[in-house]
């Protein structure tokens, strides 16, 4: 029955492909081999399979206003890093739809985001794991110039197990829309400001299934988002409330949740400036109440941290953002002092300078019965930050060209994180670390270069694992070439037995869209950055093999 | 697992027909910029079919602030992009993936660098995935019919002339 059913369809394909002849595919590919080994000091075990693969194939057809796409995916089985029930080999995604200057409908797996997400997003971080697309409609209109509304319904991905995708049972609905004043207001197009502002309503129903609690099945979230901007200044926020939604995350309690964005920034020639404010509490929202990690979230809450590439600075010590609650800040300068100045030599020198902190957020409990039967666990307000800090990082970067050979790239940063919040470790308390890091690069010709990177962390107190330190060559042939050759190594951890040594070496080749990647060695876990690609990858012992493709 | 299979080979035989029945005209993967609704860095909605440079070769390239190589290739042609400009009148569209954790940095980072690129917000990666970009920093020339003719998966010294080569290709072309 249902191979014929294939069968039919696949007829109508054919016959449609004369039709399809005049649209275009574009698609890519990627697959990530590992062989690994055991390696007893970094507790890498060899699997029993002892090679793993992830494999991707994307395949987009869009024909004049018409699009249809699918996307296969093996798990056999799934490289390091990923959950063990994303397994087999099958389809993993797919979409027919239609889009022209007034609607946009899909069906089938689509991702989507309303405002800065934090009420909603769905979206694709295959490095990192993530994919929490939606499997059901989503119908977009632009009705007027300058505006456009979304609405999106169903379920989201939470693994792929035996070769097919598992949804979650929750159902996710919700609408967004969105005008530019500028688009409808000759007078305000013509002046220097600029006006947008948007709404969301966002809704997930799942079944109460607790025997002990009477869960609320539907739960509601909504916010608004507005922009204003005059000249080169700009300010932006987005303002989230969400209804009762006692999950695992937030240990069942009733209380509502609230979410503030903030973002202010100026910029001019050689000079940029952004500073940003974060209230969050009992913010995470999933469409199943006992999923955890990276599983069916429904918003997306941005940690207010520079996201660092060098080695160290970038693995060691990340900050993670608290949806249960915190409150944080950063801010951001990125300045050129003038080419042909005394300080700024002959080329300019690029400077920036990063701030971000987040501290725990106070929840008043005076007010609040525990015993009552309303579960509301405390009383917050936006931006009422406790004592107890959660993260800061402060950090510097001086670059300069010396001449057309030389470049010098020299940071400093300072990061404090609160290891009894974030678990990165075994370590107690506040981990406090100052990274230096020398980048340096010698341009042998037209297509030659070579770079190297000197990297150290302290601990202060010697605490966790104690001292760092990162040594990374890296020659690339343009533009089709890059060796390189990295050693981490942790020789100032406090247990002699840990003081481990990460040797790597990477050779990649490039025709154009197509990359293939081949690494040999151990490697921590972290966004790795290597011969002009940034990743994110989990530690291993052993072979890695990586291809790309786009078409 | 059978059904996948049977799938697989009629969409692969679909492809194959199609080339057979195609000539020299027009291929199935001749492709050309795919259809996304992004924002520029004033709240414009920008439909990505319509990017055009007048007949002349223009550029997209794929980057974040976050994205150490992409930076570097795009202030490596900023510099020389004057003279690229004057020769052959190729345009730039830089487009940011920055989500929401970084994305309020693009425009001070991009007027810091006084970049004269246009700049094209994909926060939700739409138009990455629709360009089939599998990492940062991706490089596409187009051509002045809208044909994609050269793309590039990563950024090393060097490579601006590699791309610039190319973009002197389709103006000799003409």
């Amino acid at each position: 029955m249902k191979i014929s059913k294939i069968l039919a369809s696949s007829l109508l394909l054919c016959l449609g492909s004369t039709v399809l002849s005049q649209g275009s595919i574009s698609g890519n590919m990627e697959s990530t081999f590992q062989y690994l080994l055991d390696d007893e000091k970094i507790d890498a075990e060899q699997p029993d399979e002892k090679a793993l693969i992830n494999s991707y194939v994307n395949v987009n057809y869009r024909n004049s206003g018409f699009k249809a796409g699918m996307r296969l995916e093996a798990y056999l089985p799934a490289i390091l890093g990923y959950p063990d029930r994303f397994d087999g080999a099958g389809l993993g995604y797919r979409y027919v739809g239609y889009e022209n200057d007034l609607v946009d409908v899909t069906v089938g797996n689509f991702y989507e985001q309303f405002g800065s997400g934090l009420i909603f997003r769905s979206y694709e971080d295959r490095a990192l794991g993530v994919d929490n697309m939606m499997n059901g409609v989503s119908l977009n209109l632009r009705p007027y110039k300058g505006v456009t509304i979304k609405t999106v319904y169903g379920r989201q991905r939470f693994s792929f197990t035996e070769g097919s995708n598992v949804y979650t049972d929750g159902i996710v609905r919700g609408a967004d829309a969105e005008i530019n004043f500028n688009q409808w207001f000759p007078k305000l197009a013509s002046s220097n400001f600029r006006v947008s502002a948007g709404g969301s309503f966002v809704s997930k129903y799942q079944e109460d299934n607790n025997t002990q609690l009477v869960l609320p099945e539907n739960t509601g979230a909504y916010g608004g988002r507005m922009e204003v901007a005059y000249k080169k200044f700009f300010i932006n926020g987005e303002y989230i409330i969400k209804e009762q939604d006692p999950s695992q995350d937030n240990g069942y309690i009733y209380n509502y949740g609230k979410g503030l964005l903030l973002n202010a920034g100026y910029s001019q020639k050689g000079l940029g400036i952004v500073v940003s404010a974060k209230s969050i509490d009992n913010m995470s929202f999933r469409s199943d109440r006992e999923a955890a990690l990276q599983d069916a979230t429904i918003g997306f809450i941005p940690a207010l941290t520079k996201t660092h590439t060098y080695n160290l600075a970038a693995t060691l010590y990340p900050y993670a953002s608290q949806p249960n609650g915190e409150v944080a800040y950063q801010a951001d300068v990125i300045y050129k002092i003038k080419r042909g100045t005394k300080l700024g030599g002959k080329y300019g020198t690029d400077v920036s300078l990063n701030f971000s902190t987040a501290y725990a957020p106070v929840q008043n409990t005076s007010n609040v019965n525990p015993l009552d039967s309303t579960r509301v666990a405390y009383d917050s307000k936006l931006f009422d930050a406790d004592d107890q800090l959660y993260w800061r990082d402060f950090n510097v970067s001086i670059k300069r060209k010396l001449n057309k050979k030389w470049t010098l790239k020299g940071s400093y940063f300072n990061i404090s994180m609160n290891n009894d919040v974030l678990k990165l470790t075994d370590a107690k308390g506040i981990i406090e670390s100052h990274i230096g890091v020398l980048d340096v690069q010698y341009k042998i010709n037209r297509k030659n270069t070579i770079r190297a990177e000197l990297q150290g962390l302290w601990t202060i107190d010697n605490k966790d694992r104690g001292d760092w330190a990162t040594f990374l060559v890296e020659y690339t042939i343009s533009p089709d070439w890059f060796f390189s050759a990295l050693i981490q190594s942790n020789y100032g951890n406090p247990v002699e037995e840990d003081q481990i040594h990460y040797p790597m070496v990477v050779v990649g080749k490039i025709w154009g869209a197509t990359r293939l990647q081949v690494g040999y060695g151990r490697q921590n876990e972290g966004l790795f950055c290597v011969g002009g690609i940034c990743r994110q990858v989990p530690s291993s012992n052993g072979l890695t093999v990586s291809f790309t493709h786009s078409f | 697992m059978k059904n996948l299979s049977l799938l697989i080979s009629t969409v692969f035989l679909m492809f194959t027909a199609n080339s057979f029945a195609q000539g020299n005209d027009k291929g199935l993967l001749e492709k050309s910029i795919p259809e996304v609704q992004l924002k520029n860095t004033v709240g414009d909605v920008i439909n990505t079919a319509k990017l055009h440079n007048d007949g002349k070769p223009m550029i997209i390239s794929f980057w974040a602030t976050w994205c150490t190589p992409c930076k570097k290739e795009l202030n490596t042609i900023h510099d020389l992009y004057i003279d690229w400009q004057d020769e052959t009148g190729v345009r730039l569209v830089a487009v940011s993936i920055d989500d929401n954790k970084t994305a309020s940095r693009v425009v001070p980072y991009v007027d810091s660098k006084s970049w004269e690129y246009e700049i094209l917000l994909d926060p939700n990666g739409d138009f990455k995935r629709a360009m089939g970009v599998n990492n940062v920093p991706h490089t596409f020339l187009i051509d002045g019919n809208g044909k994609i003719v050269y793309s590039h998966n990563n950024y090393a010294p060097g490579d601006e002339y590699e791309l610039y080569d190319h973009v002197l290709e389709l103006t000799e072309e003409k």
